[in-house]
């Protein structure tokens, strides 16, 4: 064999390969999973193109003993599936790697490294030689590779076993079909390669209390816990799965088994104009309601964010961010509307936003988005990315707080009408500015009419220009309220560092990989990660403690940074950006570079 | 929208319904629409409408969108909630706002700009869904506040105040909902009275969306010589094809009518209508037969009026959603919320 294998236990990262369509993808997922359940912390990443069948597909599994769940930039091993990708694989490979392929067919000896191992099984052979119908024989390859990566990774064969007969608990038939696959590939590389290989994997105790999950699906049941029961949506990729969530959830939790009757109602709009109408609509009428969309959906509801935001409706809206501008690509992840997101529509208007990094934080926010939507009475929209929302995380596991009941706000009911002298929509009785609401139906004296047109604190039309005024400087009282109520930022403090990040978000992980291997050399930095928009004193105060912030993001106009410039007092000529946006997810070697970079010219100066 | 508040004067010998409220009470603040819009019949025979049904004006929400005709939500049922959506969009809040309170009894008032240009998609997916409410569209073939624009209605050959003539063909909202599988169709003339209200009736207590198109006319910007939307061309080619009259539950049938004249429909809360033909070659319940019949009277420049289509039994939003009886507003959070013994089995699949 040539090259220079390292002996790297629990310490890796496999990328494969695809063509997307094969049934790679569950293959893929039962290998990271084996490996989580094998107690060893774990990272996927789905690389797929906006396509149905026949496109390149990549998936990208890093094993991680330390936990360092953001990319590494590293491929230790390449399961070379594509011929059509096959030379872009072999390059992508980092030196001293393995690549696997399927020799059935012959390879131009031309695409060959001297620094690599190349390992040849002949999987479509050994798969066509055992199962006769050719859909089968197509999975059977999938499930061929991972018994060929079970033998020169010493995976633990018996959890692969578990896995393929839970996840086939109801087609019996193909439980036998993919074990024997299984075996096929396995046994070849034993009788061929030396088996493990160095770079392998050791069961771990460190997956414990963890669950792996996407945000997607911790965010869709986030909204059957809040108790939302009105779900409007257009499908749009990346969010899709978040209502796909929702509804299978709510089908298990909220129909009712005699009648079949639902506790929710899910309307798929003609678009995302109509899904946040319909969002507005409902909660209008007190119901929880919510939209997941992505960039484009929230262009085209900005024309309705804004009516929520001046005549003061509860909406959540969860945006999947996507790569933009205009369509982009949709299946590439990107933090690129956060500066859309937080101003929203024509007119002076602001939205909380809130930014989960990881699947329990989509759960949890989630939850917080209803209570602050309610509270505050205006849209509020968590922030998730393809990344979060679509990938599968290792995350701690969910938990739920039972004495938690949602927070309605200032709602009046018949009963609080009837007591009251007069009701008028938009006073601020407490001085919070927030003011009272009613819900149609209840009572005579609560009806009002909902108006995006100029309207005075009694609810009335008004083009009277001190009636106006009055009517948005109070939304501007509610907005420093809505300071105080929303999440805090996540801070990571070391007195003596003079040099702090800032970051959001699904950059999280690749942040503290960063600071890590930072201050193994030395340089040591704070970290503080937004959760919430706006910001709030915590973030001023982190800010003006440093002499220089560097401000982590993953979109090319650092747009967090603008809205911390915008929001915040801090110097301009102090902030630095750390930009990654070509869809891929951030790993940390850019954070690295960038900051090494800084402290040598620091040094120098 | 602007209007002026109305003093409230109610005589000793005015009539009370049977929930002993008068008529005032479902009255709203003073129009300041122009003087003679048709708009404002529209509005007085909605208000007749529930008052006559009894229909507790709290219960009802009005919405609308943008334009004159979404002003007038203003000028009917102050005690009801109101919503002025954006422009074209108020199908959608409406669609939210059944979804929340299925109990809530929604009346929309749109326009000819506000649901055959911009609101085109949101008027067309609320008829899809069968969405359970009234839809009035005030119907003038013109744009009012932005002073007189063609509207997409406007007839081929219809001139303009400045003398402008459309040459693009008109959009039907009454073919359209008939094609789009619509469960109520029908049309009407803001100028009669007889025919409108026991249309609006019939349409508040229909169980899907029931749209009325009524020609209501622009006496500012469409009400000259060479429109085909003004009150005398209206008046000379409206053409009633069918008449409905409306009978609340328990209320007994009292006209008489010659045996195999009229045809009575019960309506899902017992109340009935009663359809008689007026036009002898239409056939009710054939789309098909109806959109012909629509259209070549057009052709002669005719304006086909009625009840055009009912279908009674086709399920709404919430039928084909299977939601509960119970208002989703109204159900407590411990029905809603699964808890934490059910968050720990549910992870198992995660791990």
């Amino acid at each position: 064999m040539p090259g220079r294998a390292k002996s790297r236990v629990n310490d890796f990262v496999i990328r494969l390969a695809n063509v997307n369509g094969t049934g790679s993808a569950s293959a893929n997922g039962l290998l990271m999973k084996v490996i989580f359940r094998m107690g060893i912390p774990v990272m996927g990443k789905n690389f797929f193109p906006s396509n149905i069948q026949g496109l390149p597909t990549w998936y990208e599994i890093r094993v991680t003993k330390d936990s360092n769940l953001a990319r590494s930039g590293e491929i230790d091993i390449m399961v070379a599936m594509n011929a059509e990708t096959y030379q872009q694989d072999l390059k992508s490979l980092s030196p001293g790697g393995v690549l696997i392929y399927d020799s059935t067919w012959p390879r131009n000896s031309v695409l060959t490294r001297q620094d690599v191992t190349i390992l040849g099984v002949p999987l479509a052979k050994i798969c066509n030689e055992r199962f006769s119908d050719a859909r089968t024989r197509i999975l059977m390859k999938n499930m061929a590779y991972l018994g060929t990566l079970a033998a020169l990774l010493d995976l633990d064969r018996q959890v692969i076993k578990n896995l393929v007969e839970e996840t086939f608990s109801s087609k019996q038939a193909l439980i036998q079909a993919n074990i024997e696959a299984i075996d096929l590939g396995a046994s070849y590389a034993q009788e061929h390669f030396k088996c493990p290989l160095p770079t392998r994997v050791k069961s771990l105790d460190k997956t414990a209390g963890h669950i792996m999950i996407d945000g997607n699906t911790a965010a869709g049941l986030g909204c059957v816990y809040a108790g939302a029961t009105v779900g409007a949506w257009y499908p749009i990729t990346p969010s899709t799965s978040l209502m796909d969530s929702f509804k299978s959830f709510s089908e298990r939790f909220r129909v009712d088994p005699k009648t079949g009757e639902r506790n929710y109602c899910v309307v798929q709009a003609e678009d995302e104009l109509a899904a946040i109408g319909i969002v507005l609509g409902a909660s209008w009428n007190g119901a929880r309601a919510f939209t997941p969309t992505s960039g484009p959906g929230i262009s085209l509801m900005s024309e309705f964010i804004g009516f929520a935001y001046f005549a003061e409706l509860p909406a959540v809206l969860f945006d999947v961010q996507r790569v933009g501008p205009s369509t982009g690509m949709p299946t590439r992840t990107q933090q690129g509307d956060i500066l859309i997101a937080a101003y929203a529509s024509h007119g002076d208007t602001r939205h909380v936003l809130l930014f989960p990094a990881n699947p329990k934080e989509c759960f949890e926010l989630a939850v917080k988005a209803f209570d602050l939507a309610d509270r505050l009475q205006t849209p509020v929209i968590v922030m998730l990315d393809l990344d979060i929302g679509m990938n599968d995380w290792m995350s701690e596991a969910l938990e739920w707080n039972e004495d938690y009941r949602p927070d309605r706000g200032k709602v009046l009911g018949a009963k609080e009408l009837e007591e009251t002298e007069s009701f008028y929509r938009y006073l601020d009785l407490d001085g919070d500015g927030i003011p009272y609401r009613t819900y149609p139906g209840a009572s005579a004296k609560g009806a009002y009419f909902v108006r995006g047109s100029g309207h005075n604190k009694y609810g009335g039309y008004t083009e009277d220009e001190d009636e106006y005024q009055e009517v948005v400087d109070r939304l501007k009282r509610k907005w420093d309220t809505a300071v105080k109520l929303v999440p805090e930022p996540v801070i990571k403090m070391r007195k003596s560092a003079k040099l702090g990040i800032v970051s959001v978000g699904s950059c999280d992980y690749a942040v503290l990989e960063a600071m890590d291997r930072l201050a193994r050399k030395g340089i040591h930095l704070n970290y503080l990660r937004v959760k919430a928009f706006p910001f709030g004193d915590k973030v001023a105060k982190f800010l003006n403690q440093h002499e220089r912030i560097f401000v982590v993001e993953q979109n090319r106009d650092a747009q967090l940074k603008s809205l911390l410039l915008l929001e915040t007092d801090y110097s301009k000529a102090r902030m630095e950006s750390i930009l990654s946006y070509s869809g891929v997810p951030i790993d940390c070697r850019c954070i690295i570079e960038a900051i090494e970079g800084h402290v040598a010219k620091e040094v120098a100066a | 929208m602007t209007s002026i508040t109305k003093p409230q004067i109610i005589h000793e010998g005015m009539a009370r319904n049977a929930l002993g409220l008068t008529i005032r009470d479902y009255e709203g603040r003073m129009s300041t629409l122009c003087a003679g819009c048709g708009h404002d019949s529209v509005t007085s025979a909605i208000v007749q409408s529930f008052f006559e049904l009894s229909v507790p004006p709290h219960s009802v929400a009005k919405l609308s969108g943008i334009g004159c005709s979404s002003k007038t939500p203003a000028y009917f049922l102050s005690a009801a909630h109101g919503f002025n959506a954006v422009h074209g969009r108020m199908p959608s809040i409406a669609t939210g706002a059944n979804a929340a309170n299925r109990e809530l009894s929604l009346i929309g008032i749109s326009g000819d700009g506000d649901s055959l240009s911009i609101g085109l998609g949101q008027f067309a997916h609320a008829v899809r869904r069968n969405l359970n409410m009234l839809y009035i569209i005030e119907n003038n073939g013109v744009y009012g506040l932005t002073k007189g624009q063609f509207s997409a209605s406007a007839d081929v050959g219809t001139k303009a105040k400045k003398g402008e003539v459309n040459e693009q063909q008109p959009i039907d909202p009454v073919q359209m909902a008939m094609a789009l599988g619509g469960t109520f169709v029908a049309r009407s003339f803001s100028g009669d009275k007889e025919q409108l209200i026991p249309l609006i009736k019939a349409g508040i207590r229909h169980n899907g969306f029931a749209l009325i198109d009524v020609l209501s006319p622009c006496v500012t910007f469409n009400d000259h010589e060479d429109s085909t939307k003004s009150y005398a061309y209206t008046r000379q080619f409206f053409h009633p094809a069918m008449h409905a009259d409306f009978v609340p539950p328990a209320e007994e049938i009292k006209t008489a009518y010659d045996e195999g004249e009229v045809m009575t429909i019960e309506l899902h809360d017992g109340s009935r209508i009663l359809l008689r033909k007026i036009s002898k070659d239409y056939s009710l319940n054939n789309r098909g037969a109806a959109i012909d019949y629509i259209r070549s009277h057009h052709r002669k420049g005719e304006i086909v009026t009625g009840l055009l289509y009912i279908d009674e039994s086709e399920p709404d939003m919430h039928a084909i959603n299977q939601t509960t009886k119970t208002p989703l507003n109204d159900l407590p959070f411990d029905k809603l919320c699964p808890g934490g013994e059910a968050l720990e089995t549910l992870q198992q699949r995660f791990r």
